[in-house]
């Protein structure tokens, strides 16, 4: 019935150049904006608003950086400075506490601990904004608007159910005799934990920090209620507030943001295998 | 009894500064919401008059421009828009750009390439969507015009309402898409080679196996994917604030912006509250509708 002009080797071989086409297809439409990206960040002003694809390549220069860093009203300098400065702490706090928590689920019964968990779950659907309003307000009650302090905190608490979520899940892989035969030692429940637990979980939190130090360097919006003075502005605020006023200077700008993206960009170059087993471990729970 | 003491001590120890610090900071507020949502400015009890004020107004549906002619058409439809083609396409080319990708050579070079727009700032994504869109530093207006097209297509596509809103989407897609490339790699890395094995047996092609054997197996991945892609689409804010802050003229306008603008610069902290909860039930609606297909699939 068919008439292949092609034997099964033939076919096969065409398919794989198919495939190798499409492909690297694919892969250009996707490369091309971060490219222009790049080359606009290293192109002079006059250059860049014909398109960066008629950039002449004699004229690269790091000059766009050097505005975005120490730029008049937005130094991204500061931003990044102050951004680290919240990043540390509203990955690590959330991490300690919800990492308890997450054990204290999983290893001992207490009352509500089945609703209290699911109440756990339950607040990962819910969107940022739906508690801004109020969350602004206790804020400011507590004189915690423009405090980094304020900042960490929310971060820390929005953070810890999915910490919770993720390191329940990892926990209960673990050996629990490592850890009855440390009690049978005599080690205290919060020691077992901290020398026993927490060195064979290395890997969980290993994806754990790569993914909440991304979610609170990438974050916007919870600075953006928080943070009003511009001194204090985190690297994500300032990119914003980058936009010429008559016309758009792409050159500092993209610079800008490619300096944003540096940090996010070496946890998940150096954390990559621990960063996509998070995602899928948090999107699959 | 002092044994059951002791647990319930160490328990707490270890459960009650997370859950404090949860409940003060994310439950109470998320109460407060729901409570603002059914008071006016005074605090007095005002029923649903606040959903339905937010309803009928032209920033959330504007039933008289939608769909005669171009946006603003109000916040809700346009996040509806952007699920409507973001969501078929981000899951579809997942699925595809995964299984071209899988045993290529520079496969996965290329899947880091196309996961970095989920790794970047979104407020740096909205930027690159300003920049690709852009009538003079832009690749897209000027290819547009390189091959022919003529007017709004060739201008800066955020600058205008015909195609402030497509860009935000169309760009959205080249964000995105890394996040449902990634989760089908790794889920098609567990389907069994033997089933490809036995269905080359039986002569089947290419085509064949990925609709009978590809795709089935990925079932249980692409419904985390749609999941998790429904709560990113819903919840778009940071690339919308860089690209377009809304406009112009709100024709870009989504339900989390419109948030912010009642609560922050309207002052009108009710109505706020109030697509805060509308945001939240359609979020939740998501959650639960995972939930429940990931019981069906462990019970059969």
């Amino acid at each position: 019935m068919t008439t292949r002009f092609l034997n099964e080797h033939g076919r096969r071989r065409l398919q794989r150049v198919g495939q190798y086409v499409v492909s690297y297809g694919f892969t250009a439409i996707w490369l091309i904006p971060f490219i222009g990206l790049v080359a606009t960040s290293v192109s002079p002003f006059r250059e860049v608003i014909r398109g960066w694809w008629n950039v002449d390549l004699s004229n690269l220069s790091l000059e766009n950086y050097f505005g975005a860093w120490n730029h008049t009203s937005a130094p991204i300098s500061d931003g990044v400075v102050n951004s680290l400065i919240v990043t540390f702490p509203a990955t690590i706090v959330p991490i300690v506490l919800g990492s308890m928590a997450a054990y204290g689920f999983l290893r001992y019964r207490f009352p509500a601990r089945n609703t209290l968990f699911f109440i756990m779950v339950l607040l990962l659907a819910i969107p940022q904004y739906t508690i801004a309003v109020p969350l602004f307000q206790m804020l400011s009650d507590m004189n915690l608007i423009n405090t980094f302090l304020g900042l960490i905190i929310m971060h820390s608490a929005w953070g810890a159910p999915w910490v919770i979520l993720f390191m329940r899940g990892y926990f209960s892989t673990l050996p629990k005799e490592v850890e009855e035969s440390a009690q049978i030692d005599g080690a205290g429940p919060l020691s077992v934990f901290f020398k026993v637990v927490v060195p064979m979980s290395w890997p969980g939190m290993a994806s754990v920090f790569a993914l909440q130090f991304t979610w609170v360097w990438n974050d916007f919006f919870f600075a953006l209620i928080t943070i009003y003075d511009h001194d204090m502005m985190l690297a994500t605020q300032r990119i914003p507030l980058m936009r010429g006023e008559f016309q758009v200077d792409w050159g500092v700008l993209t610079a800008a943001a490619i300096l944003t993206t540096i940090v996010p960009l070496v946890v998940y170059m150096t954390l990559q295998k621990y960063y996509v087993k998070g995602f899928i471990g948090f999107a699959s729970k | 009894m002092t044994k059951r003491r002791a647990e319930l001590a160490h328990a707490a120890v270890f459960v009650v500064p997370a859950v404090v610090l949860v409940a003060v900071f994310i439950v109470y507020p998320a109460l407060e919401t729901l409570r603002l949502s059914f008071f006016d400015a005074d605090d007095n009890f005002v029923g649903l008059q606040n959903f339905v004020q937010v309803l009928a107004s032209d920033d959330t549906l504007n039933l008289d421009r939608f769909p005669n002619t171009y946006p603003a058409w109000g916040s809700l439809i346009h996040n509806a828009v952007w699920i409507l083609i973001h969501l078929p396409v981000t899951v579809l080319l997942g699925i595809v750009l995964a299984t071209l990708l899988h045993n290529l050579r520079g496969g996965a070079a290329i899947k880091g390439i196309i996961f970095l727009g989920v790794v970047i700032p979104m407020i740096v994504g909205g930027v690159l969507i300003r920049f690709m869109f852009d009538s003079g530093a832009g690749i897209v207006p000027n290819f547009l015009e390189a091959i022919g097209f003529e007017g709004v297509v060739t201008r800066s596509w955020t600058a205008y309402p015909q195609t402030s809103l497509m860009a935000l989407i169309l760009g959205s897609i080249l964000l995105w898409t890394g996040f449902s490339l990634t989760m089908h790699s790794s889920g098609l890395s567990t389907i069994p080679k033997e089933l490809y094995e036995a269905a080359d047996v039986d002569g089947a092609g290419t085509l064949v196996e990925f609709f009978r054997i590809t795709i089935p197996m990925l079932a249980p991945v692409t419904t985390v994917v749609i999941a998790m892609t429904l709560l990113w689409e819903i919840k778009i804010f940071d690339i919308v604030y860089a690209a377009t802050r809304g406009g112009p003229g709100g024709s870009s306008m989504v339900l989390s912006l419109q948030m912010y603008n009642y609560a922050f610069r309207a002052l009108e902290q009710n109505l706020a509250a109030t697509v805060g909860v509308l945001l939240a039930v359609f979020t939740g609606l998501v959650g639960i509708w995972l939930m429940r297909r990931n019981a069906k699939e462990v019970n059969g």
